[in-house]
């Protein structure tokens, strides 16, 4: 194994005092001294940031990148011609997931194209792979810092960072912002289920960008409480609810899946009805569910647990469960748990939910 | 830093083992509870059970992981702290003060082979 990589905040983190892990090949921060429960919370009621500059960019260039990517993943990206970003699952011809990415709008036409830093290069091989004669496809990575500015607090901080104009951004709007002299991309995104913003910086520039928004009340967050986060609001995580073995149908994500817009890679295979679901599991038992645990209805194993979590918002044991399509809700579940069957209840999803 | 506390045995799992004439009292030092981060649950074993070193006594599962806690002494477990059940945050902020099981000893010598404060302070920081 080679080295971690570690991202331009990486000397931040250690004098945070985070507890650095590897985490997909980055050098990253599980969780600072807080803890990952005390990080959760200040993301649901104050403001926090998360360094998620291990996240990969690709740029799309050239005439057609809108044809381009429309043909490569399954939502409709058409949204991103009024300056909106667009989520979208980017699938196999056999319908399984390569990735979940966010489709930016981007200068003359081009496309901005973020993806998970497991599949980084994954992606960019297959998304350069299938271009055109007359697209440029280009790994633009590391030329980006990446900060995630979440929480009910997200707002008045931009606006104490000069950034009010930001706040008129509607769900999943973006843009281009003057910010410490340099240009950022931002965008009312994020992967916690509570609102805020998305910040892209030039590699060189995250380090300042990072440290005004400490200044400005926001308190650090790690990877630990981000998967938590992500979990209640049940957005999907690549390797667990979605992956080369799973369709975007299966993990509850048919919504981010257009037939309608014309030909994708996956299109054909995502006509046919899924034969598993992903449900939402109350864990009733001792311990905590935790991912690929059996799950059973009525005594039959029907599937395995995806994410498996106590929920700090909620208090209670949840798990989230890909089960053959056919299991009723009603069914006796039970999550096998060191060899011991233990109850479980359908309980509905999102778990997490954000007051309007 | 993660604290150490004189007077007490250490494994290299992270276990302490306090000695009260043949009983030991096992819990998971500061070392191990920092690193397993917030605990969310603890199942402290069976009493009753008779183990070997080595076994697999207790449970405890933080939000990101479980971690098996092995008992360091052969023995039978006479009791076990079920208050930690429900409130297993207790072993994050006091981990010395946490007993998870105590264990009626078959063979006191098997405590030799178990570090000081000051060795297991040195094994932690290899």
């Amino acid at each position: 194994m080679s080295e971690p990589k570690k991202t331009p905040l990486c000397a931040e983190h250690e004098a945070l005092g985070g507890k650095m892990v590897d985490f997909c090949g980055w050098y990253l921060p599980v969780q600072y001294p807080t803890g990952i429960i005390a990080e959760h919370n200040a993301t649901r009621n104050e403001a926090t940031v998360f360094d998620v500059s291990h996240m990969g960019e690709i740029l799309v260039e050239g005439e057609g990148a809108y044809d381009f990517v429309q043909g490569l993943v399954t939502n409709d990206i058409a949204k991103i011609n009024t300056g909106r970003a667009v989520y979208s699952p980017l699938c196999y011809e056999n319908g399984t997931c390569v990735d979940d990415l966010i489709v930016y709008p981007w200068e003359n036409g081009n496309i901005f194209i973020v993806v998970n830093a497991a599949n980084d290069d994954k992606d960019y091989e297959w998304i350069a792979s299938h271009a055109p004669a007359g697209i440029k496809v280009t790994h633009v990575s590391h030329l980006w810092g990446q900060i995630a500015l979440q929480g009910p607090g997200a707002a008045e901080i931009m606006t104490k960072i000069g950034l009010d104009s930001a706040n008129k951004l509607k769900f999943f709007g973006a843009g281009k912002y003057q910010l410490l002299g340099a240009e950022c991309l931002i965008s009312k995104t994020g992967y916690t289920g509570s609102g805020g913003f998305e910040i892209y910086m030039p590699a060189d520039k995250a380090v300042e960008v990072w440290r005004l928004l400490l200044e400005n009340g926001a308190k650090p967050a790690g990877l630990g409480a981000r998967d938590t986060l992500r979990f209640e609001a049940c957005l999907p995580l690549y390797g667990h609810e979605i992956s080369d073995e799973i369709t975007p149908l299966e993990a509850n994500l048919g919504i981010f899946v257009k037939p309608d817009k014309g030909e994708f890679i996956g299109r054909e295979a995502l006509l046919n009805a899924p034969a598993r679901k992903q449900i939402g599991l109350e864990f009733l038992g001792r311990g905590v569910a935790r991912k690929d645990f059996k799950v059973f209805a009525n005594g039959v194993e029907v599937g395995y647990v995806t994410t498996g979590s106590p929920s700090p918002s909620t208090g209670k044991n949840l798990a989230l469960a890909l089960i053959s399509a056919d299991t009723p809700d009603d069914a006796a579940f039970t999550i096998e748990v060191r060899g011991k069957q233990e109850p479980a209840a359908v309980i509905p999803t999102p778990f997490y939910k954000k007051a309007k | 830093m993660a604290k150490v506390i004189e007077g007490l045995y250490y494994s290299n799992e992270h276990e302490w083992v306090k000695v009260d004439g043949n009983i030991a009292y096992i819990g998971v030092s500061d070392h191990a509870q920092d690193a397993l981060g917030d605990l969310v649950y603890a199942d402290c074993g069976a009493a009753d059970t008779v183990v070997s070193a080595g076994d697999a006594v207790a449970v405890l599962e933080s939000v990101k992981a479980a971690s098996d806690v092995y008992t360091p002494v052969s023995g039978t477990v006479i009791k076990v702290n079920s208050e930690l059940c429900d409130e297993p945050e207790k072993i994050n902020a006091d981990p010395y003060g946490c007993w998870l099981f105590a264990i009626e000893m078959s063979d006191s010598s098997e405590l030799d082979g178990l570090m000081s404060a000051e060795a297991y302070d040195a094994f932690c920081k290899q």
